[in-house]
């Protein structure tokens, strides 16, 4: 199982995860959010980058409730709230965006 | 929920962070169950404070470093990390090599305060005494 991306292919997982977290592109990131029949606006990429910046620094994606306080905190109440990222990634914002951020599927999600 | 809902959990963490997978699985396991809204705390003694340790380096081992992760603790709401002073005495060992991890206090304007807490044997025990779940690894 894999995407195809500028003529490589990126392994990944039977739930679309890849496998090696650094293959990792915005190019990447635009196939996957094509599967996932997601449009990745400015808000997604807001979210999808926050995502990467907190694996870099902790070492594991944050669980939903942790990324929309966050969020909150970075963007404001409008984006930062249930509703709206799940508008955003109507998967799950966690579960969603994290695959399109080419991160692990976060700590407690099955 | 009403107070009277909420247990207190203390994770009691005994062992060095790579030899085994005991380390990773009580930090996963707490970061899964500060969902639900219990008081929870880890313990850290014997070779267990040597997973707050700074600079750990995995590199040639083929592990992943999950010590960063200790450092998100605060965002899960576990703010309460309490270290045994004679542990880290007999292992040559002070608060200062430990890593500088901190919460922010969010009913203080968000200041930021630490989460290691560093307590002698005998307070230890009280605190576990004082426990309505205490999970060991």
């Amino acid at each position: 199982m894999s995407y195809e991306v500028n003529g490589v292919t990126i392994e990944h997982d039977e739930e679309g995860y890849i496998t090696n977290l650094s293959e990792w592109s915005e190019d990447l990131a635009k196939v996957i959010a094509g599967v996932e029949e997601v449009e990745m606006g400015d808000e997604h990429w807001a979210v999808v980058n926050f995502l990467r910046e907190y694996y870099e620094e902790y070492q594991i994606a944050p669980a939903v409730r942790v990324l929309i306080k966050a969020i909150k905190k970075k963007l404001g109440p409008e984006v930062g709230n249930n509703k709206y990222m799940y508008e955003l990634f109507p998967y799950g914002p966690a579960k969603q965006a994290c695959k399109i951020a080419g991160l692990p599927k976060p700590t407690g999600c099955v | 929920m009403s107070d009277d809902e909420v247990k207190k959990f203390l994770y009691v963490n005994r062992k060095a962070p790579y030899g085994t997978i005991y380390a990773q699985e009580s930090l996963e396991v707490v970061l899964i169950g500060a969902a639900f809204d219990q008081d929870v705390a880890m313990a850290f003694l014997d070779d267990g404070v040597f997973q707050l340790t700074k600079g750990q380096d995995t590199k040639g081992t083929g592990l992943k470093n999950f010590s960063p992760t200790y450092r998100a603790l605060g965002d899960y709401e576990v703010t309460k990390l309490y270290v045994e002073q004679e542990s880290l005495d007999e292992r040559g060992l002070t608060l200062d090599d430990l890593q500088d991890i901190q919460y922010e206090d969010e009913d203080d304007d968000y200041a930021e305060k630490p989460s290691i807490i560093v307590v002698s044997r005998d307070q230890m025990a009280s605190l576990m005494a004082e426990q309505d779940v205490i999970l060991s690894f």
